[in-house]
């Protein structure tokens, strides 16, 4: 099939104005912002050694936090911002997608400027700085008379570094809630859409690229004197960033935002959810790629809608259970809990996706295992993967203690790398999760867990406090309620984890629907 | 000589690094108005230090400095600094700015009106011989050392001053130029009725440019008088210093006959 046939590009081309313009959007910001914070500084700190070396310092760690890590601190700290204002200021504020990346990107933008800005101002020759002084100028007319227009190309070389690295970074804003050509790359690599990724790291390579040529035009027009280049070099940037708002201003505002976490099966259901919202005439968005800490918070506060949860990750994760109930009075306690956050546990899908302990279907037969508890003879001899969270889970060291597991090595993995590995023989067993698709296609078995170590996790549609008796989203939605089996699912999430046209998260849910929908 | 000293030293001392190095050690030194003096020394005499005190780019720890018959401590020094002329040792213009904008540099701070600085820049090109529609609009780094060195004294005549200060500037330059701008400065002194303090290693220099010239030595004035008040000192630094002037003159005088071409 010829690229251009490929029903993603083009969806991925469809895209292309809402992400890229988000991307550009808080880049710029990102961007102004630091160097509304940063120029100040190095100017103040340019002839103070001891600030200088703090500042210079500061911002050396902070570069050396990763930009992922320093993006997820950031709204947390927002989060706690907001209460704090809203109980002592009455006022609050969303610390969700934008705010959060801005500030953490401002951050990450500082060290080259104060860098370029310290290092171009103390470079101007002592001689013209005492011809400046000779002629009668205050230090202010000098600053800003000779010193700065002198240390310009070098102060725009540290801009050029800082607007790269910022658009780079910008890519990993997504779990945040930050839409962004992040987005591709996320949604790409959890269902292992190729297209979606290689076409996210083209476009923001491309904007790298173009904003540093531009940003290169215009050092370059100051280092020669050219004020053609100059000009032509901030049309250009001006040009981009235009061209890249416009569309998002122009575009209708969209009444529900839908939210997704980090892998394939949200994705699919996210999509399924907005399709039926789009079916009643009601405007959706879908938020996807958001991290676990962040999507409940964002729910709470009202900047997602509506999306799906897991009864045993809210139970044990969100409200530090340790112990596990049985299904129904989990379910009656969770929907308690959560109305005194005037968060609606709208139902149950259907299905369950529990962690489950995996192994390959001929290994089991050959030794025996059908059960965790058959498992306990053989863990000292065998290696365990699972994804990043899932070691530090209660739900692991509550199957350490039920049934006395200890295995000779735990390795974390990108989850949908983890059924080809325990295919493979590379590990031997992994904690995969049973709505998983891939289990029927490497012929795995998901083990019994006959001690009730792991609690349940009935998929549950979480409606935030805003959306409260709000009739005609919750009409859209019932339909989904109670109708998605585990088979279907699983099929599902197999479907979209495939890697061609029609394994879309849009195609496969629609695909879902047809399949629930007609019964 | 006129009643008032235009700039006057009275017992004035400097010294650096909280009092270990002295740089200048009681001078008292009188310029008088339309006077060219010549302040002449090694590295480490303290020449550079005294012309500084003059505007304030130092300032001094002991005595009394007045210029035009004001205590300089009592006088803003950006105030004092736009209305006294400087002359940088190798131009010290700006290289961002063009040659016009380097010479107007002193009245645009004043505020005057571009229109007015724009036609002083002309004037001050005729004056210090540069083709105004040639050099203009030039920068710095497009100029000869010559040129640069004409750019800077008409840069620090652009805002009328009657006083400049002048630290080392010919030194970089070819023997040739530096005759030929020396001549030149020496004209603009006396038909602009300036004073000029002008700062210099090089005795031949000041005997022939200055009307009057100071000699100091580790941060001591140890002369001061016309080129025959100086032949008669009998301190032993001076007579040194004029002994290279003296036997370059000689051999000279031998050497060239006195009816050649020029």
């Amino acid at each position: 099939m010829s690229p251009s046939a490929d029903p993603r590009w083009s969806e991925a081309f469809s895209h292309l104005p809402d992400y890229l313009g988000s991307h550009v959007r808080v880049s710029v910001s990102a961007l102004a912002l630091g160097l509304l914070i940063s120029l100040p500084l190095a100017i103040v700190a340019r002839n103070r050694p001891v600030l200088r070396t703090a500042l210079l310092g500061l911002a050396s760690i902070v570069q050396t936090v990763p930009g992922l890590a320093l993006l997820a601190l950031f709204y947390p700290l927002l989060l706690a911002l907001a209460a704090v204002t809203a109980a002592w200021l009455g006022f609050s504020f969303s610390a969700f997608g934008f705010l959060p990346a801005v500030l953490a990107l401002a951050l990450y933008s500082m060290l080259p400027v104060l860098r370029n800005t310290i290092t171009g101002l103390s470079g101007v020759d002592p001689a013209v700085l005492e011809a400046a002084q000779g002629v009668g100028m205050t230090p202010q007319q000098s600053l800003t008379m000779v010193e700065l227009p002198l240390a310009l190309p070098v102060m725009m070389a540290g801009i050029r570094t800082a607007a790269v690295w910022v658009i780079g970074t910008a890519t990993l804003s997504t779990p945040i809630g930050q839409t962004s050509l992040g987005n591709y790359i996320f949604a790409g690599l959890q269902t292992q859409n190729w297209v979606f990724v290689l076409f996210g790291c083209f476009a923001a390579a491309v904007l790298a690229l173009v904003v540093d040529q531009l940003l290169a035009l215009i050092e370059n027009g100051l280092r020669n004197r050219s004020s053609i280049r100059t000009a032509l070099g901030g049309l250009g940037i001006a040009a981009l960033i235009a061209a890249t708002l416009v569309p998002a201003i122009a575009r209708p505002h969209a009444r529900y935002v839908v939210g997704a976490k980090t892998f394939t099966e949200q994705y699919v259901l996210s999509a399924l959810i907005a399709q039926r919202l789009q079916a009643a005439e009601l405007s959706a968005t879908i938020r996807a790629g958001l991290g676990s800490n962040v999507i409940f918070d964002a729910l709470a506060s009202g900047d997602i809608d509506v999306y799906v949860d897991y009864s045993g990750t809210l139970w044990a994760n969100q409200f530090h259970h340790t112990d596990i109930r049985p299904r129904a009075e989990l379910l009656s306690e969770l929907k308690t809990t959560l109305a005194k956050q005037n968060i609606t546990l709208f139902g149950e899908l259907g299905f369950e996706n529990a962690y489950a302990l995996v192994i390959p279907r001929k290994r089991a037969d050959e030794l025996g295992i059908h059960s965790v508890a058959d498992l306990a003879s053989h863990a000292a001899t065998m290696s365990i993967a699972g994804d990043y969270e899932f070691f530090s889970r209660p739900e692991w060291a509550g199957i350490q203690k039920a049934y006395g597991l200890t295995f000779r090595a735990q390795r974390q993995m990108q989850p949908d790398f983890m059924y080809a590995a325990v295919a493979s023989g590379e590990v031997d067993v992994i904690a995969g999760y049973t709505s998983d698709g891939l289990i029927a296609k490497y012929d795995l078995v998901a083990l019994a867990d006959d001690r009730h170590a792991i609690p349940p996790y009935d998929a549950i549609v979480l409606l935030s406090p805003k959306r409260r008796d709000d009739e005609a989203f919750e009409a859209a939605l019932r339909p989904l309620l109670g109708r998605i089996d585990i088979a279907e699912m699983r099929e599902a999430n197999l479907r979209a984890s495939g890697n061609d046209a029609s394994s879309s998260p849009d195609a496969v849910a629609r695909w879902l629907w047809e399949k629930i929908g007609i019964r | 000589m006129p009643a008032t000293p235009l700039i006057a030293y009275a017992h004035v001392g400097k010294s650096f690094d909280d009092g270990r190095v002295v740089a200048v050690d009681d001078v008292s030194l009188d310029v008088a108005e339309g006077e060219f003096l010549a302040v002449v020394g090694g590295s480490g005499s303290g020449k550079t230090t005294l012309l500084r005190l003059a505007n304030r780019l130092i300032e001094a720890d002991r005595g009394r400095i007045a210029v035009e018959g004001e205590d300089v401590s009592r006088i803003d020094p950006i105030l004092l600094r736009r209305r006294i002329g400087y002359v940088f040792q190798s131009g010290g213009l700006f290289p961002h700015l063009t040659v016009a904008g380097n010479i107007g540099i002193t009245p645009k701070l004043l505020g005057w009106p571009p229109a007015e600085i724009s036609a002083r820049v002309d004037e001050l090109l005729d004056l210090v011989r540069l083709d105004r529609s040639q050099y203009r609009d030039r920068l710095p780094h497009e100029l000869s050392g010559g040129q640069r060195q004409r750019v800077g004294v008409a840069r620090a005549l652009a805002a009328k001053p009657r006083i400049v200060l002048m630290d080392e500037p010919f030194g970089a330059l070819d023997p040739l130029t530096r005759d030929a701008l020396g001549d030149d400065y020496r004209t603009l002194h006396r038909e602009l009725g300036l004073t000029t303090v002008m700062i210099t290693h090089d005795m031949t220099e000041a005997l022939l440019l200055a009307d009057r010239v100071a000699v100091m030595h580790g941060g001591r004035l140890l002369a001061q008088g016309t080129p025959a008040d100086l032949s008669a000192s009998t301190d032993a630094y001076v007579g040194e210093l004029l002994r290279t002037p003296r036997r370059q003159a000689e051999r000279l005088g031998a050497l060239l006959p006195r009816d050649g071409a020029a």
